[in-house]
């Protein structure tokens, strides 16, 4: 057992790309679920439209990269218009359905073959990152950092630009919902036909927290394809599942809820990848083979968010009060 | 939806893949007329595998063959190789030589394109059943195949003959949907829960069959372990509604909640299935069984058969229940209006009890048939299907049982017969886009009513 090593794996993963992807992805499903009640099971789809915007933006068209992750976001944009259309009249169950069909067609349509030139079907798209690196301006040979955090400058760079990317959406979504407009969006969690009395446009106000909520997810899929690659099979239903427990483990109508939630997720599941392994060599879980242990985590994840929902629905930093499950 | 290649190997549309070849054919044409050097250009643009040999350096078991007709070699005649998960297609060479090397060493069926046959000539091996043959390695690493080609006038599938197939199959997959989503109808209708855990008990009453019926496991005959397995699928449900949805019900916890638990519960038994049968696909016994001529050109295996006549007749006596007995009745008041029914003195948790019973048991018999038209067993099988499920409840109206049927009928079908236009791997596509097209036109779906949406 070399705990050294597992701690230090582990403790990698609190601001490693994947959780700081998810942590964006979150908050925008905080905007969507959280302070306005709407069931996006879609996030995996807004995500996919961030990383492949991004990726086939540079590869098949040949843009600058910024220009690549604004194309990311106008697809979330006119993805959450498609959806919202049909959708935001209905009950809060039938958008969840929808998302989650609208997100499984986006899926299959990266996956095809018959779209193979741009998406590359089921390999997924790769070397598109000369544009972001040449705009590094952390400058410097080898590696560098301290204790489990030592990356070369383009690993940096993915981090730092992530980082960055959280705390403007942390503080755009702090801002937002301080606002008048925000207690409009809470007002139409707790009661829409109240503030439809009041003479709100609920519709709107729906569709502008279904956009913005999805341009986090799109941002969230752009940092996911920064340092490596984009593959369609990432974006299955199961990671709007995952976005979901992330979500109300931190805490639905939260500000930090969202980024603590996937910090303590990622750093988990990366605990239990990594112990499980070493406590196989060491011959303590008889019962268990290598093949076995990937499933482990992902079950630990569906226990977790049934108790979570059943037991805290408020999740970790959520005030009682401000329930999301109204209905 | 990962199973997809899986799920289509027994049906690729044929439409597409003729037009494709056509297209190639054209091209090698020209490519004779211009020379070596245009050809090979030409053989690179359509993208498709064009030597003689493919997959011999990856791969150490080679079939092999020559194709000549009247000891006259044939060239560029289209040799394609399926099975196991794995397909590759050939050309042969001037020699009319081919070779196609394989992952492992097990079956696979090796077919004659007859369209890039010259004219007149046809496959007319005995060994073979149309253009196919099945081979197998002996004790080395190479086997050669070889066919015998005489003349003869070549069976083409028309148009109308291959939408009848597909209409057959859409039938058989529409009534394996149907015994799923009456269960989730059933569920949605008396308590209010949209279901996602409904693709694991799918899985479940396959699982079942595969660890009692399976060869490598118990391997009793499949005639006793599927009924034992439906029956334990039943208690699965029951269990099920003991341990979680009572409780939950009796706490009083809203339908968004619940639904986000049934997703949880989704993702553990997921992984709980795939921690007991890690791996990939296994098979159920009697799969693959030989198919029977029917009229025209439609032809089934006796699995088809049997499989469609026990969805029919379980169909029948789920309507028969729902109509005319007690608790079927009382099943449709709740769903009408359950404080009604629990006012008019219907005991509501016991009713939502035999629905939890009896959706898992229909879920558990489809996830069984499936896995014979799939074909095959795996951990993550019934997530493939669950929006399907959730596309034909909500295109028969949400909480009608007999929506569900119309529904799922219609998804099934829609399923496969577009697979004549649209490319197969996009097939499920069209499915969900109609589901979001009910949505937005008619809210209740086929068989519901105003009401409902809320």
């Amino acid at each position: 057992m070399d705990w050294f090593q597992i701690l230090n794996n582990t403790a990698a993963f609190i601001i490693a790309p994947e959780t700081i992807a998810y942590a964006l992805a979150a908050i925008g499903l905080s905007v969507h679920f959280g302070f306005t009640g709407l069931l996006n099971f879609g996030q995996a789809g807004f995500m996919a439209l961030g990383a492949y915007g991004y990726a086939i933006s540079i590869l098949s068209f040949g843009l600058p990269w910024w220009v690549g992750i604004i194309i990311g976001i106008l697809a979330a944009v006119i993805f959450a218009i498609l959806l919202g259309i049909p959708t935001l009249r209905l009950r809060a169950d039938y958008l969840a359905i929808v998302t989650i069909a609208a997100a499984e067609i986006l899926r299959l349509l990266f996956t095809t073959q018959v779209f193979d030139e741009y998406t590359n079907s089921a390999d997924g798209l790769g070397n598109y990152h000369a544009g972001f690196r040449a705009a590094n301006p952390l400058q410097f040979e080898g590696t560098a950092g301290f204790g489990p955090w030592v990356y070369n400058a383009n690993d940096w760079w993915v981090r730092v630009f992530g980082i960055l990317l959280v705390v403007v959406a942390a503080l755009i979504v702090f801002l937002l919902m301080r606002s008048p407009w925000g207690r409009v969006l809470k007002g139409i969690r707790e009661d829409e036909d109240a503030v439809r009395a009041l003479g709100k446009n609920v519709f709107a106000y729906k569709m502008q927290s279904l956009i913005i909520g999805g341009v986090f997810g799109a941002l969230g899929g752009v940092v996911l394809a920064l340092p490596s690659a984009v593959t369609p099979s990432v974006y299955v239903t199961s990671l709007t599942f995952f976005l979901y427990t992330i979500l109300l483990l931190g805490g639905a109508a939260t500000i930090f809820g969202p980024i603590v939630g996937s910090v303590i997720f990622w750093v988990l599941s990366a605990f239990i990848s990594n112990v499980l392994p070493q406590l196989l060599e060491a011959d303590l879980l008889p019962f268990m083979t290598d093949v076995q242990v990937p499933a482990v985590r992902f079950i630990l994840v569906g226990i977790a968010l049934m108790l979570i929902v059943i037991f805290r629905p408020q999740g970790i930093f959520g005030n009682k009060k401000e329930l999301t499950f109204v209905k | 939806m990962r199973e997809v290649p899986g799920f289509l190997a027994g049906s690729t549309g044929g439409f597409v893949e003729v037009a494709r070849r056509t297209n190639q054919r054209k091209k090698r044409l020209t490519a004779a007329l211009f020379g070596a050097v245009l050809a090979l250009l030409a053989i690179s643009s359509t993208g498709v595998a064009n030597a003689d040999e493919i997959g011999t350096d990856e791969y150490e078991y080679v079939f092999s063959g020559n194709v000549k007709y009247n000891s006259q070699p044939l060239e560029d005649v289209l040799v394609k190789l399926e099975g196991n998960g794995y397909d590759a297609e050939v050309e042969t060479d001037a020699e009319g030589k081919w070779k196609i090397g394989v992952p492992e060493k097990a079956e696979y069926t090796i077919t004659i394109d007859e369209s890039t046959l010259p004219t007149g000539v046809i496959v007319a091996d005995d060994d073979a059943s149309g253009a196919s043959k099945k081979a197998e390695f002996g004790l080395t690493k190479n086997k050669s195949v070889n066919f015998f080609l005489g003349q003869g006038v070549r069976e083409t599938t028309s148009l109308l003959d291959q939408i009848g197939e597909r209409v057959v199959n859409g039938l058989n997959f529409g009534l394996m949907l149907a015994l799923a989503a009456i269960g989730v109808s059933l569920v949605f209708g008396t308590t209010g829960l949209s279901n996602f855990a409904h693709s694991e008990m799918v899985t479940f009453g396959a699982l079942a069959a595969l660890t009692l019926g399976g060869t490598a496991y118990f391997g009793w005959p499949m005639l006793v372990a599927i009924p034992i397995a439906v029956l334990l699928s039943a208690a699965f449900g029951l269990g099920l509604d003991v341990v979680l949805w009572r409780p939950l019900r009796r706490k009083g916890i809203g339908i968004v909640q619940l639904m986000i638990v049934s997703i949880g519960l989704s993702l553990a038994l997921r992984y709980i299935f795939a921690y007991f049968y890690p791996g990939g696909t296994q098979q159920l016994p009697g799969s693959g069984a030989g198919k029977i001529e029917l009229f025209g050109s439609i032809s089934l295996t006796w699995i088809d058969i049997a499989s469609m006549a026990t969805s029919i007749v379980v169909l029948a006596a789920v309507a028969f229940w729902l109509l005319k007995t007690r608790v079927g009745k009382a099943t449709r008041a709740i769903s009408d209006n359950a404080s009604l029914a629990a006012a008019s003195g219907i005991d509501v948790d016991r009713v939502v009890r035999y629905v939890w019973i009896l959706g898992a048991a229909l879920a558990g018999l489809s996830g069984i048939l499936w896995a014979y038209f799939r074909p095959g067993v795996k951990w993550d099988m019934g997530t493939g299907i669950l929006l399907l499920i959730f596309a034909a409840v909500t295109l028969g109206g949400l909480g009608t049982a007999f929506g569900a049927l119309v529904g799922s009928l219609v998804v099934g079908m829609l399923v496969e017969v577009s697979t004549l236009i649209i490319p197969s791997d996009l097939k499920y596509v069209g499915a969900l886009v109609v589901l979001i097209l009910v949505l937005l036109v008619r809210p209740q779906g086929i068989l519901g009513r105003r009401e409902r949406i809320g």
